[in-house]
């Protein structure tokens, strides 16, 4: 049972990897990789997000009727992410300014209700949540090593702090929207070659 | 007159939702294989992104806003902020418009319903349409300018996911290393679009 349980939490971090394997959630995956800052946030967002709707919807799963089953999903996902915002809002103002509308997004991210109707819906709570935490953490994997990268070439700095020497030539392009969809692309390739994993799709 | 439509260039052009905000992107992704399906689910886009941002505007306008309740002339009313309810609400709208859409095609215009088939109901949870309403409460714009706005970032929208169906068709005969296949291919492809799109920066009428 301990092994399973690991595996639920470990799979996802890289060969079921929600994010370069399964092509979920990729737009907030981009948007807020421009700084390493906001990205961690959201990571932790999604994550808790995706954790507690994964338990809320598991224990709910007997009662739910299987019609309006979406709608109750959306409300559930809706009310985290509500609770989600308005923390950010009252601690961390400023990055929740930077993530801008996409906090608010993680309600539409595949993520959340691809493991809701892929898992929860058919799981005990334990699991479900552990799940959720996995896929969470796949999820943040990608946008970390994204962002990281990003910040790092685009201004010669991490986290704010100044890593590179002076003299290195900053990078404007991976700063911008373009840099994202190539980093993202190269950071598949390598993942896909590494995992040995080949897809046509 | 002049500014609306430096706003419609703006948000098909500069600053398209797909391309400089990533929304959207996994339908982009997943359905792009085709460029029939690919203008299919595009059209739907508009379709619903022009309805949805100026009936959003409204509700956001009327109901949710702070002091957005004064019209009900009750001082204890006209004091409320219900503005936390602003996901919950516009998804729902969504959800809802989304339904009617597709009974009012049902019903009336067979043929376009079943062209765009399964594509309806998946609009619901494309980001590019909740993302569209956001930004048009983060920007402030008044209804002349959701109008545009909802209509123009919908286009934008159809169009990237068009020229990508047209591009990943051509790009079914070429010899790319087998890990870059499909979806890192794509990326990088979305990417150099994202880069010719950039030229139009600075473009106003």
């Amino acid at each position: 049972m301990a092994t399973k349980l690991k595996k639920i939490v470990l799979d996802p971090l890289s060969e079921n990897n929600p994010v370069t394997i399964q092509i979920l959630g990729v737009c907030s995956a981009l948007a807020v990789t421009v700084k390493l800052q906001t990205a961690l946030v959201m990571a932790i967002s999604l994550t808790t997000v995706t954790a507690f709707s994964n338990l809320a919807i598991s224990l709910l799963r007997n009662t739910i009727p299987s019609k309006i089953r979406m709608i109750v999903e959306m409300v559930v996902v809706s009310v985290l992410v509500i609770l989600a915002d308005q923390l950010l809002r009252a601690f961390l103002y400023d990055v929740s300014r930077q993530l801008s509308v996409f906090v608010g997004l993680i309600i539409t991210n595949c993520i959340v209700m691809g493991r809701l109707e892929a898992f929860a819906l058919s799981n005990p709570p334990w699991p479900s949540f552990l799940d959720g935490l996995g896929n969470g953490l796949g999820y943040s994997s990608v946008l970390i090593v994204v962002a990281a990268v990003r910040e790092l070439l685009g201004t010669g700095a991490l986290l704010g702090f100044r890593v590179l020497p002076e003299s290195y030539p900053t990078n404007g392009l991976l700063l911008l929207a373009p840099g994202a969809f190539m980093v993202l692309g190269l950071l598949i390739w390598t993942q896909r070659t590494l995992a040995g994993i080949r897809k046509d799709d | 007159m002049l500014e609306l439509l430096n706003l419609g260039v703006k948000s098909i052009f500069i600053e398209n939702i797909l391309l400089s905000t990533f929304l959207g992107m996994c339908s982009f992704l997943a359905i792009s294989k085709k460029i029939n399906t690919a203008m299919g689910l595009g059209a739907a886009v508009i379709f619903v992104q022009t309805i949805t941002v100026p009936a959003n505007w409204a509700i956001r306008h009327f109901l949710l806003a702070p002091g957005a309740l004064a019209w009900t002339g009750n001082a204890a009313l006209a004091r409320l902020d219900l503005s936390f309810l602003t996901f919950v609400s516009f998804i729902a709208v969504i959800a809802c418009l989304v339904q009617l859409v597709e009974m009012i095609l049902d019903r009336y215009v067979p043929p376009l319903y079943q062209a765009l088939g399964i594509f309806l109901p998946l609009i619901t949870v494309n980001c590019a349409i909740l993302g569209g309403s956001l930004f048009m409460v983060e920007r402030q714009y008044t209804f002349p300018q959701a109008v545009v706005y909802g209509v123009s970032s919908g286009a934008g929208w159809a169009l990237a996911i068009t020229l990508m169906g047209a591009i990943r068709k051509k790009i079914r005969y070429s010899n790319v290393p087998s890990g870059l296949r499909g979806l890192g291919m794509t990326m990088i492809l979305t990417g150099l679009m994202a880069l010719a799109f950039m030229c139009f920066s600075g473009i106003s009428l």
